[in-house]
């Protein structure tokens, strides 16, 4: 007979009690009548016969208890009667109630929201088919850049012919700029999006599948085939209304007629994997075999390894194939350049950087979760302290130990399964502001939702916080005496006084944990704090960028290119100059800490070049004013339109850029300024060195950086760059104004202030401090209400004896000190121990910091002065109400 | 004379029961208590009421059905009866018991401690 069957029964019957119960009556009734029949027709009088089989029977009470245990769940009959119990117990002490599933609900919901985000940043497959078998190939990281992780389309082409290890390669154009679509619909001003180019096949190797029309296909990517877009849901939602006919529809992109083919699943957004904390609208096809083929370094490498390929063989693969790839196929000498690419788990290359700080983050969560199961224990010691005679009745009056015990733990998981709820609630309110949070520069965090594993890890959480809490309480009832308990009416016995004890104990470790977050979320904040102060190289402050409509998309060289842009730049410029507010004004193609790009290396004429040097500058081609505009110092001249292209080219040079090249040239001084570079190009000379600028990460070391003016190089795209006297908001009308005077295609781009930028970069530095801060500063609360507790707790057992001692004559600021320093006496504890461990974890924060030691002794005081100063407040009030008692009022109490 | 009675040992109230309806065919409550009694020779301790205990866990892992009828003197009552899986642990239950209580015998035929008087324990 299976279990399953006999626990339905079970079950059944615990639900069906009144039916059963019914049937039982009647087969006892049926069981007696029989039997008084029996022994009637042996000559029994009725009532006799009745008796008989009455006594034969045995206890029909007893009889009916046995039949209903046999048959049903006795166990959730005595939990229901424990929970009717429990939940009349709760309702009649509402402030506890209260105070206890507040404390719960900051634990439980902080944690349901981190572990989320966890889920999804680290735990949970990529949100695509087979995810595992998605791999990212690009060389180890270096300095220059995305240039240096991308690949030409011939190197694509033979990469994706010559390894055995995919089921396909993919790829995209890692150089698209935010808003390079300008759409025009219908008379209205065009507006601004931004699309990437992707391989034709990109869909079919991700396994994304349309919600509506098509995806790309190969046709879609040959050199003239007519123009086709792909839109994301977002996009076509906030856009297109949901228009459900857009399929087929066209539209003006960039000047030529563009049709919709599809519109992507709302689950897929490319930001959200490939570039976090940027927006992307649509995706476009790559021609490989049209212009980009002349680009370089433009594609990412995405492959599907085949099911029975694992990580090292196609390593292994990758390392067979990089000497047959060619930076351009009609250029033998560039065959066999390319670094050994590394394929790694696409997953690792989206989140692999966080896992360290989700496990501090997770972590500290944890951690507050303690804090607040320390808290909840200490609430409910107090309260099982003044329940101590009720306990104790109830024992005398049969209850068995075990029986109470449970009636404590029915008691906090109570508590622990409505803080889960309203946990529950407060994460997925987090988790919905969270994820419309498209500036933090995280991956995945609009995929964030509550999903099944967040559910089945709250009710985890909810179960280990309830018995981690209720165990003290209930352990201490288990082993207590319960006839002490009866006699110990007066509170000044050793009962009470041992529940102190463990009380401070409970606190200290309290305050401990709270150091320790404390310590954690100030090393976070200093850090944050240093990188704030970086020398970015550039002033963001007050300058804000606004891309300009440039009338082409992917610019080639061409002498009327140069002058047509030349002509444009200066109009822009002198235009824009004059707008009140406007303190200077300048144009480059890049963005510092946006998308960046880098060319090949000059270097100082009549230098031989090392044969082992790889990697390149990153390239900005940039106006004369620009630098300025940026506020990057510079050292020498800066561009002029007297530049010409017919003139003598010059370049701007970094210091790391120009400390490099010195190594080699044994310039006079070192001072490059006035030497010539020999590049592809020809000679250029070096006008003026700047300072570096941070262009990738903030708080990274800057690479080398080269300037090209825009007079004699074309630049990929234009963005006016303003710095002005006035907050960069209120300019932005009258710029675009001004910019849609001269070119009335200019889209409604962002005026994004470059600051903008660069808190963009440091979001996720931010992101997890403010967030181990705000855990932080709940443990601080936490820990605060324990020892207010405690403290208070121990002033009201003590009134009789304050009271005798004031009647003896001992002032009120006596009593208050003596008050005072037992709770910083348990802080000083906590604080100690809080310290011990903080200094021997440390080292697990060390990766998160930048210029701060983890063993910055500037935070641990300021942590132990903090706690200190909370202790006397939380300290301070008990005290005042033990120096206000009156010695009368004290001893008549009694 | 009830303390010279047999206390039941766990589980063999089970085993009776199912042997009273092997025996007997369909048998309400009270016929299977009277049985037991008349069977073992009102040598156990039975508190008839005792039964519906036994005769619900037997139901519900399906050893032993039951249905409403009608007695012969007329009075509604819930009969049971075995099932074939009933039989069959019955079959099992048996042998375990018969294996075991010649094992006591032989324990108890192995030496002094076999001939000390029931009385004196």
């Amino acid at each position: 007979m299976s279990r399953l069957k006999r626990l339905r029964g079970r079950v059944w019957a615990f639900f069906a009690k009144p039916v059963l119960d019914a049937e039982l009556e009647a087969e006892f009734e049926a069981h007696l009548q029989l039997a008084v029949d029996e022994y009637m027709e042996h000559g029994m009088l009725p009532a006799e016969a009745r008796r008989q089989a009455l006594i034969d029977f045995g206890g029909i009470q007893q009889a009916r208890e046995k039949q209903r245990e046999a048959r049903g769940l006795m166990h959730i009959d005595i939990l229901l009667q424990d929970l009717k119990y429990t939940v009349r117990k709760l309702l009649r002490d509402p402030g506890f109630t209260a105070v206890a599933v507040l404390i719960l609900t900051l634990g439980i919901g902080a944690n349901i929201a981190v572990f989320s985000v966890v889920n999804t940043i680290m735990l949970r497959p990529l949100p695509f088919p087979n995810a595992h078998e998605l791999v990212w190939i690009a060389p180890p990281p270096a300095k220059c850049g995305f240039s240096c992780a991308t690949y030409s389309t011939d190197a694509y082409d033979e990469f994706r012919a010559g390894s055995r290890s995919y089921q396909d390669v993919t790829g995209y154009f890692a150089f698209s700029t935010p808003g390079n679509l300008r759409v025009s619909m219908g008379s209205g001003t065009p507006v601004s999006a931004t699309s990437i180019d992707v391989i034709a096949n990109f869909f079919q190797v991700l396994g994304v599948y349309p919600a509506m029309g098509r995806l790309l296909n190969t046709d879609d990517a040959l050199n003239g085939a007519a123009p086709v877009i792909v839109l994301t849901d977002a996009w076509w939602r906030r856009q297109f209304a949901a228009d459900p006919n857009i399929i087929g529809k066209s539209f003006d992109i960039n000047g030529r007629q563009t049709t919709v083919v599809g519109v992507l699943p709302r689950a897929f957004d490319f930001g959200a994997v490939f570039s976090p904390g940027a927006k992307v609208d649509a995706l476009t096809p790559l021609p490989l075999y049209g212009d980009p083929r002349n680009w370089g370094n433009i594609i990412t490498f995405i492959g599907r390894m085949k099911p029975s390929v694992t990580l090292s063989q196609a390593r292994q693969d990758a390392v067979v194939v990089a000497p047959k790839l060619c930076w351009n196929n009609r250029i033998p000498q560039t065959c066999g350049s390319y670094k050994t690419p590394v394929p790694v788990p696409l997953k690792d290359y989206v989140s692999g950087r966080l896992r360290h700080s989700l496990i501090v983050l997770w972590c500290a969560v944890g951690m507050i979760l303690l804090i607040a199961c320390v808290n909840l224990s200490n609430l409910l010691l107090a309260r099982a302290a003044a329940r101590s005679k009720e306990f104790a009745m109830r024992a005398a009056l049969g209850a068995g130990r075990f029986r109470i015990v449970r009636q404590l733990l029915t008691e906090s998981m109570v508590l622990s399964v409505a803080g889960a709820l309203f946990g529950l609630i407060l994460a997925a309110l987090l988790l919905s502001w969270l994820s419309h949070q498209g500036a933090i520069a995280l991956p995945l965090l609009s995929q964030l939702r509550i999903d099944r594993a967040t559910l089945g890890w709250t009710l985890l959480t909810a179960i280990a916080a309830a018995v981690f809490f209720g165990m003290v309480p209930g352990f201490r009832i288990a082993t207590g005496n319960l006839h002490e308990a009866l006699k110990d009416s007066s509170a000044g016995s050793g009962q009470g006084r041992k529940h102190e004890r463990l009380r401070s104990v409970l606190v200290i470790s309290e305050v401990a944990l709270a150091c320790v977050l404390l310590v954690g979320a100030g090393l976070l904040l200093r850090s944050f704090l240093h990188v704030l102060d970086v020398d970015l190289g550039f002033q963001p402050e007050r300058a804000a960028a606004i891309k300009v409509d440039d009338g082409a998309l992917n610019p080639t060289f061409s002498v009327d290119e140069i002058q047509r842009r030349t002509v444009m730049y200066q109009q822009i410029l002198s235009r824009v100059s004059t707008i009140p507010g406007v303190e200077a004004a300048g144009i480059t193609d890049y963005l510092p800490l946006d998308r960046n790009r880098s060319w090949g290396l000059p270097f100082p004429k009549g230098v031989r070049r090392p044969e082992n040097l790889t990697g390149g500058p990153l390239v900005y081609v940039v106006s004369p004013g620009y630098l300025r505009a940026m506020g990057t110092r510079l050292r020498g001249r800066d561009f002029t339109w007297d530049d010409r292209l017919q003139g003598e080219h010059v370049a701007i040079i970094n210091q790391a850029l120009a400390r490099f090249l010195a190594s080699y040239a044994h310039w006079p001084n070192a001072n490059p300024i006035g030497q010539l570079l020999n590049g592809s190009g020809g000679d250029t000379r070096i006008v003026g060195v700047t300072d570096d600028v941070h262009a990738e990460t903030v708080e990274g070391e800057a690479g080398w950086q080269i300037y090209y003016p825009s007079t004699q190089k074309v630049p990929a795209g234009t963005e006016l760059v303003v710095r002005t006297t006035l907050p960069p908001g209120q300019l932005a009308s009258s710029v675009l104004r001004t910019l849609r005077d001269l070119n009335p295609n200019q889209p409604a781009a962002e005026f994004k202030p470059i600051s903008m930028l660069v808190d963009h970069a440091n979001s996720p530095r931010r992101f997890f401090m403010i967030l181990v801060g705000a855990f932080a500063l709940l443990g601080l609360l936490l820990a605060a209400l324990g020892i207010y507790g405690v403290i208070s707790y121990s002033v009201t057992r003590r009134t009789q004896e304050i009271g005798i001692r004031m009647a003896l004559g001992a002032r009120a600021g006596l009593i208050q000190r003596q008050v005072l320093s037992q709770s910083l006496w348990l802080v000083a504890v906590g604080i100690a121990i809080g310290a011990v461990v903080s200094v021997a974890i440390a080292h697990l924060v060390a990766s998160m910091l930048y210029a701060t030691s983890p063993w910055d002794a500037a935070t641990y005081c300021a942590i132990a002065a903090a706690l200190f100063a909370v202790a006397l407040v939380s300290g301070y009030l008990p005290a005042r109400r033990a120096s206000n008692i009156s010695p009368l009022v004290a001893l008549r109490s009694e | 004379m009830s303390d010279s009675r047999l206390d039941l040992l766990q589980g063999t109230l089970d085993l009776m029961v199912l042997q009273t309806l092997l025996a007997m065919g369909s048998l309400h409550g009270y016929g299977i208590a009277r049985r037991i009694e008349q069977a073992s020779g009102n040598q156990v301790l039975l508190n008839q009421g005792t039964i519906y205990a036994s005769l619900v866990r037997l139901e519900q892992r399906g050893w032993i059905r039951s249905k409403w009828g009608t007695s012969d003197n007329n009075r509604k009552a819930k009969f049971y009866s075995i099932t074939n899986t009933g039989k069959r642990q019955l079959a099992e239950d048996s042998r375990y018991w018969r294996r075991l209580t010649s094992v006591m015998e032989r324990m108890f035929a192995m030496g002094p401690a076999g001939e000390v008087e029931p009385g004196d324990l």
